[in-house]
């Protein structure tokens, strides 16, 4: 038999529904495969076999009664930041010890509505905090990428890493993922997946663990873009349980796939061209400009002259609403506790052990930038910022552009470890430089590979859309996919 | 602007951590670090621009005034690292 493991939800969807092969085989093929390949990558910090077994062999009873939904049978991994009743829910934090949810995320529950079947919890940076999944509490994800010729464990990019991960070594057929500042674009394109975080509004946040909740917002990791939609799909929905939910149907993304680029307009920002890009990214960015054009597109420079502040600016907003987020992890309600002398003693040793460095360095930079007398001078100051960037994105979209294409990120997977990203935080935050200015609009903006650099790793780029226009994004990126092919890792684990 | 180590000792007390001499002292650059690097926000003129409340221009969601949820006590607790009859169990706060 062949892998199974290997078909995509698409073809998967098909076979199950052919009968072709069961549910409950499907599920065991991927148990199997992360028992074997979960010691070396570390993508799950827990597996649920028991219970995806169960949902399996309810997904067979599904599918022979006539019943299957649009996901039955499909084996998708979960990034712990997902609140899963009774399962390990712990953001990859060591604050959140033993956490097990009496609820369920309404992502996760759209999923399971729909048939889906939770394999187990995906690795992380602890709190979503992080470009490279190395301040995860349960240890770094490896990266199933290695360059050409080299045994280096290489980082999947973060804070999706796990997910990212799971997906491209074929330990899932797809992923949950989140992205405040670009943790699903960029460890899709380190990775080899395709990525998409939708527009602001378009997931409920309801039940997923929260950092930044202005930025937060949940999207697929998957194999294609095809499966994306597929995903995306079953994960949006109108939800009263999040004031932010926005009221507009949920499209079917895939009937997207395959329509013309004709008359579409391509905005090329020449923001995105920065101080020392490696040369391979900006050969990619112009093949991806090539393959739009040859599509039918129209390819218009543009301006989003505010791009440079997104950064600067994400850092002030997301750590101030991180230290009120996190403020409620006290040792009190859930998770860890350490006893001190009296109750602020016991606040303050518990969330010394509880968080790690990263986490607590945002925490100390949102409550600086919060307290008395420097509100107006950071916090106010970063939202300002964040109005302008959004009104250069809404001036191009007014000019008639239809979507944006910029690179995903400025570097292929870096190395574990790495003492220059390690010696200096803000080296690290750099990695979303490009992806960053799409939270602080709350645009959607999808990451889709299209190709390899000189060391064999590989690269994607970013497709930037107007609000709620994901079906645009997932045309446009089907057109760089049928043009770049796909990508996946030489086995090594 | 940027910060002494007692300003970080002040901010952690502030934000209920714990902070090490020697944390306290590697923070304080991190924490420069940053915040020379969000200093660049200062040349941007944001005179007359409204600061962005709302991600997407909507009105607050509402809803009837009436109760939903509740009567899940047991839920509640039930993760608590010391709980008795359904009260959170903490150090003694009054005298």
């Amino acid at each position: 038999m062949t892998d199974l493991t290997r078909l995509t939800i698409a073809e998967a969807r098909e076979k199950l529904a052919a009968k072709e092969f069961s549910a409950a085989e499907l599920t065991d093929a991927y148990l199997a495969a992360i028992e074997a390949a979960n010691p070396a990558i570390n993508a799950y910090v827990t597996v649920t076999a028991d219970k995806a077994r169960a949902m399996a062999k309810a997904s067979d009873a599904r599918i022979a009664a006539g019943k299957a939904g649009a996901l039955e049978g499909i084996p998708l991994g979960i990034k712990d930041l997902f609140g899963t009743e009774g399962v390990h829910t712990q953001a990859c934090s060591h604050i959140l010890d033993g956490f097990r949810p009496r609820y369920e995320s309404t992502v996760t529950q759209n999923l399971w509505n729909d048939g889906a079947v939770m394999l187990g919890k995906l690795n992380m940076d602890e709190f979503a905090m992080g470009s490279s999944n190395e301040t995860s509490y349960y240890g770094p994800v490896k990266n199933p990428w290695r360059a050409k010729g080299s045994n280096a464990d290489l980082v999947p990019g973060g804070s999706s890493g796990g997910s990212a991960a799971a997906v491209a070594a074929f330990l899932c057929a797809g992923a949950t993922a989140t992205d405040t500042g670009g943790s699903i674009r960029q460890p899709a394109a380190f990775t080899g997946t395709v990525g998409i975080k939708p527009t602001y509004g378009r997931c409920s946040r309801f039940g997923v663990v929260a950092f930044a909740s202005s930025l937060d917002q949940a999207g697929p990791i998957a194999r294609d873009v095809r499966d994306a939609a597929i995903l995306l799909r079953s994960m949006a929905s109108v939800d009263d349980k999040d004031t932010t939910s926005v009221d507009l149907p949920v499209p079917d993304y895939e009937a997207a796939l395959g329509q013309s680029l004709k008359g579409m307009k391509i905005g090329i920002p020449k923001e995105y061209r920065v101080d020392g890009m490696p040369e391979e990214i900006e050969a990619l960015w112009q093949q991806g400009i090539a393959w739009l054009k040859d599509a039918g597109a129209e390819i218009v420079d543009i301006t989003l002259p505010h791009t440079k502040y997104a950064l600067p600016a994400y850092y002030i907003v997301a750590p101030a609403e991180a230290s009120s987020n996190l403020a409620r992890y006290d040792g009190v309600r859930y998770g860890l506790r350490v006893d001190g002398k009296d109750i602020v003693d016991m606040y303050e040793k518990t969330r010394a052990a509880g968080f790690g460095t990263e986490v607590k360095r945002r925490i100390l930079i949102g409550t600086y930038v919060l307290s008395a007398g420097y509100y107006d001078a950071y916090y106010l100051r970063a939202q300002k910022v964040r109005t302008l960037i959004k009104r250069d994105f809404e001036l191009a979209f007014q000019a008639g552009v239809d979507a944006i294409l910029t690179p995903a990120t400025p570097s292929s997977a870096f190395g574990i470890a790495d003492e220059d990203l390690a010696a200096d935080p803000v080296k690290m935050y750099l990695n979303d430089i490009f992806t960053v200015t799409v939270n602080m609009a709350g645009l959607p903006g999808l990451s889709v590979p299209a190709g390899l650099d000189h060391k064999g790793l590989p690269l994607g780029l970013q497709l930037i859309g107007k609000p709620f226009e994901e079906e645009t994004l997932f045309r446009t990126a089907h057109v760089i996919e049928q043009a770049a092919g796909r990508f996946s890792p030489t086995k090594w684990w | 602007m940027s910060v002494d180590i007692a300003t970080v000792k002040r901010v952690a007390r502030l934000a209920r951590i714990a902070v090490s001499e020697e944390e306290a002292n590697r923070m304080t650059g991190e924490l420069n670090g940053i915040l020379g690097f969000v200093e660049q926000l200062s040349e941007v003129d944001v005179a007359g621009v409204e600061p962005m409340t709302s991600v997407t221009p909507m009105a607050m969601k509402k809803r009837e005034d009436a109760v939903t949820d509740g009567d899940k006590a047991d839920d509640i607790v039930a993760n608590a690292p010391a709980s008795d009859r359904n009260f959170f169990l903490v150090p003694k706060v009054v005298e």
